[in-house]
């Protein structure tokens, strides 16, 4: 029974998957597109804004719609994905679903597991986000990082449904990976919004850059989101810290005894102070702040690929 | 000085103009030059990125906080690059000079910032907000609107009522033919900043008091065997600072039974064990004995100790008797599982054996199988069909002259090779209830049969291994900790920001006016500035223009 319900959940995946490629690919045509609607808008504009010296300002009004026009622009392509990106994710959701089932126990118990639920989160927050921001425009880099994982996921660290460790049956295990996970999902985002805050602001002061930046809101705006989506990840990493030093309490007796993968948290947590710090600091905030997110999330990176597999500890639950 | 002076809200330096005279610092100026600097944001979050990036040799190589064994292993791997290492405290990062010098910084620091501005918080706590702007327009967020119908003093009156509902602190201010209400909000949010950061502090003197007083110690107790919490009784102990010997709580435990469950069903897991559970009677000093069951993520605390299961493995019961049939050794012994199904090493030292003392070390195969090579392994961590192997050596254990020797090691160096090895006789291979006798006539090795004794039949008696700890100090970072989590939460959502209503008398009725101003990050302002707006129209049963 529970081979076939994980191997429904592996179809879920596989399908999810097919879907994020064709999703992947919209995303990016949209950008290409906007690429070269970009340059076509700067021409309309310089275009328009001779007219409006040619009638000495009395066509204000054209100069107005003209601009409108270009800042609020339906991309078609954009739209038809995230609809694909919205059915790979219910997919991708229903495969967690299957696992955990299968199994009888929340599947984030090992590596392959919280690939595969991470990223499942990933893309639920992606999805939700828009009802608060049209972040639309990080599909290309979201769903392109989805795919890298589910892929490595599935090929690398695939392991087939096993009973749960005594080390991991705890209540514990809900909470504290899974509030990892979300922290984890806001931080990717955030260094999704800090890198293209990098670029254009790049191109704002260089006058240069890929065109689709110039349809995308402008740096300031880009690292207020940043900062947004990164903080609230901060408090779940936070709580994620806080939450296991609990249960190592519980399970090893010390809440805390630097163990490598507690380095390592401490080590992001710190970064992402350091973030939050640099934010409020003269000479620190724009470029300098959004570096330090990408290296913290960097660090999340290294901590879960490298950390995990390669490095001695008591966190030893990867499954490989 | 509320903020470090370079924090981006605080007002930027006057730009330095060529050919100023400075007047020299002096020893207090410069104390105070260098305190300044310390207490700066900048240097606070280069201490904070030193901190992280300090911290990562402490994952590269074993700590022996968290990893002795590893440390010694490094020892013996690399015995040109350890002492090295080791002169750079490396192998204890985080009690290291360095680390420690990081962190002391970065809290002199911290507390130079809270401090004051905790005295500037107070005081803004008691200031009321302050007066109104003159010109409100260049404000960050604003929205004027014609209020017909209404009197400047009936519109304020509203507003203030409004504004005070939504926790606001209020003020009136009047001036000719303006009449303005000034408020501000969010002060939660600078009482949860300095909450935090002193939560923090209060984290780290926890740890740092509490953490003396601390002690834990491990125990390896087999099945039918007791153990008793006094400092002679532990494998190992690691007291605090100011740990005392007669602050452990008298009592003693006997591990009645220990017993797994093993996977048979699932072909991807098979034999993986799982519900660990140590059946232990306690006896306190000055009560009935009790019943207890240590698992796995399921600490038994016993008169204020916590006891943790932390490991377990088979004790096969040896006996050993010398060239005159006298009983030399008899008894469990542990012996340290190598891979998931229990393949165990051991060493049995029989020191009263005549006329040379006997070493002997072997494996333990809880499911034995023989392997292609001819090696035997273990396919499965339960009892399937035990078998006990030994080499054995005799000559001098090297325990008369004082020097401490591990249990769980023996040194043969010295000592002469009779069963196993190089020595021309098989190893000895015995199951339960067999035995074998040595060459030269120097005795007998019985693997004893203990399903008469043990608690379950079994013919093997099992071991587990127990962690006893105290901290002191865990309920009170417990209590920072969540002080902690509130203080950020409140100091990173909460917003603070001020807010004006003004009505200003024209001609046609009045004008009102709303503004907004941040302080600190604020994204939601500019909306609830127009939300301000809309519901003091409905108050005041006005339209919006």
């Amino acid at each position: 029974m529970s081979d076939v319900l994980d191997s429904y959940s592996l179809v879920a995946v596989y399908s999810a998957m097919a879907v994020y490629v064709f999703a992947f690919v919209l995303f990016t045509i949209d950008l290409a597109k906007r690429s070269t609607y970009a340059t076509a808008a700067a021409d309309q504009l310089a275009m328009s804004e001779r007219q409006v010296a040619a009638a000495s300002g009395t066509t204000t009004a054209t100069l107005e719609k003209t601009t409108t026009d270009v800042a609020a622009p339906r991309y078609r392509f954009e739209r038809i994905a995230f609809a694909l990106t919205i059915l790979a994710t219910l997919l991708h959701v229903a495969a967690v679903v299957f696992r955990g089932v299968a199994q009888g126990f929340v599947p984030w118990a090992n590596m392959f597991e919280f690939s595969l639920t991470s990223s499942a989160i990933v893309a639920v927050v992606f999805v939700l986000l828009q009802f608060w921001q049209d972040l639309k425009f990080l599909g290309a880099y979201i769903v392109g990082g989805l795919l890298i994982t589910l892929g490595v996921a599935t090929v690398n660290f695939y392991v087939p449904v096993k009973p749960l460790p005594d080390a991991l049956d705890s209540y514990w295990l809900v909470i504290h990976v899974f509030v990892a996970a979300l922290g984890t999902a806001l931080f990717a985002i955030g260094a999704a919004l800090s890198l293209l805050q990098l670029l254009q602001s790049r191109s704002e002061t260089s006058g240069k850059g890929i065109g689709f930046l110039r349809t995308l809101p402008k740096a300031d705006r880009l690292e207020n989101l940043a900062y947004l989506v990164t903080v609230v990840g901060f408090v779940f990493w936070t709580f994620t810290l806080v939450a296991g030093a609990i249960w190592a309490e519980r399970a090893w007796g010390r809440y805390w005894g630097w163990d490598t993968k507690e380095v390592w948290t401490f080590i992001i947590w710190t970064v992402y102070a350091g973030y939050i710090h640099a934010r409020a600091t003269r000479g620190w905030r724009g470029a300098r702040s959004a570096w330090l997110a990408l290296i913290g999330f960097g660090s999340v990176l290294f901590n879960y690929v490298i950390v995990n597999q390669f490095f001695k500890g008591l966190h030893s639950y990867s499954g490989l | 000085m509320s903020r470090p002076s370079d924090h981006h809200d605080s007002p930027a330096p006057a730009p330095r103009e060529g050919g100023v005279n400075q007047p020299s610092l002096g020893v207090v100026g410069y104390l105070r030059f260098f305190w300044r600097q310390l207490t700066s944001m900048r240097t606070a979050l280069v201490l904070l990125l030193l901190l992280a990036l300090a911290a990562i040799p402490g994952s590269l190589v074993p700590q022996r906080s968290s990893d002795p064994n590893g440390v010694t292993q490094y020892y013996s791997d690399y015995p040109d690059l350890a002492p090295v290492l080791d002169d750079f405290q490396l192998f204890d990062v985080f009690s290291s000079v360095w680390f420690s010098a990081i962190y002391l910084l970065l809290f002199i620091s911290l507390i130079g910032c809270v401090i004051p501005r905790t005295l500037h918080h107070l005081k803004a706590l008691r200031t009321p907000p302050p007066k109104t702007p003159a010109r409100l327009s260049r404000l960050e967020a604003y929205r004027s609107t014609a209020a017909e119908g209404v009197t400047a003093a009936s519109a304020i009156e509203s507003a203030r009522t409004l504004l005070r509902k939504s926790g606001y602190r209020v003020r009136v201010f009047e001036k000719a033919g303006e009449l303005s209400v000034s408020a501000e909000r969010g002060y939660l949010r600078e009482t949860g900043n300095l909450i935090f950061h002193t939560a923090l502090i209060g984290v780290l003197v926890s740890v740092g008091i509490g953490g003396g007083f601390a002690y834990n110690g491990q125990k390896v107790v087999v099945e039918g065997k007791p153990f008793v919490n006094v400092l002679n009784d532990y494998d190992s102990f690691s007291p605090g600072r100011f740990f005392d010997e007669g602050s452990l709580p008298p009592y003693r435990l006997i591990l009645d039974n220990f017993d797994a469950s093993y996977e048979t069903e699932n072909v991807n897991a098979f034999g993986f064990a799982s519900n660990f559970r140590a059946d232990v009677t306690v006896h306190e000093d000055g009560r009935n004995p009790y019943e207890a069951q240590v698992r796995v993520n399921e600490p038994v605390p016993i008169m204020g100790l916590d006891t943790y299961l932390v490991g377990n493995g088979y004790a096969p019961h040896v006996t050993v008797t010398d060239a005159d049939g006298n009983i030399a050794f008899t008894g469990p012994v542990p012996f340290i599982p190598q891979d998931d199904n229990l393949t165990s090493l051991g060493i049995i030292k029989v020191t009263d054996a005549l006329p040379e003392q006997i070493g002997m070390r072997g494996f333990f195969y809880p499911s034995a199988a023989v392997l292609e090579s001819g090696a035997l392994t273990s396919n499965f961590a339960d009892l399937l069909d035990p078998v006990l192997t030994l080499n054995v050596y005799t000559g001098d254990l090297g325990l008369d002259d004082g020097t401490p020797r591990s249990v769980y090691s023996l040194n043969v160096e010295g000592m002469q090779e009779i069963v196993g090895g190089d020595s021309g006789v098989d190893s000895i291979q015995l199951r339960p209830g067999e035995s074998y006798e040595l060459p030269g006539g120097r005795g007998t090795v019985t693997f004893d049969d203990m399903s008469e004794a043990s608690p379950d039949g079994e013919s093997v008696l099992r071991f587990a291994s127990f962690d006893v700890h105290h901290d002191p100090s865990a309920g009170w970072v417990l209590v920072f900790t969540i002080l902690v989590i509130a203080g950020l939460i409140a100091g990173l959502f909460v917003p603070r920001r001020r807010v004006w209503v003004k009505a200003i008398d024209g001609d046609e009725g009045i004008r009102l006016e709303y503004a907004g101003l941040a302080r600190g990050e604020d994204p939601g302002l500019d909306g609830a500035v127009a939300d301000l707006a809309e519901r003091h129209a409905q108050a005041l049963g006005v339209r919006l223009s």
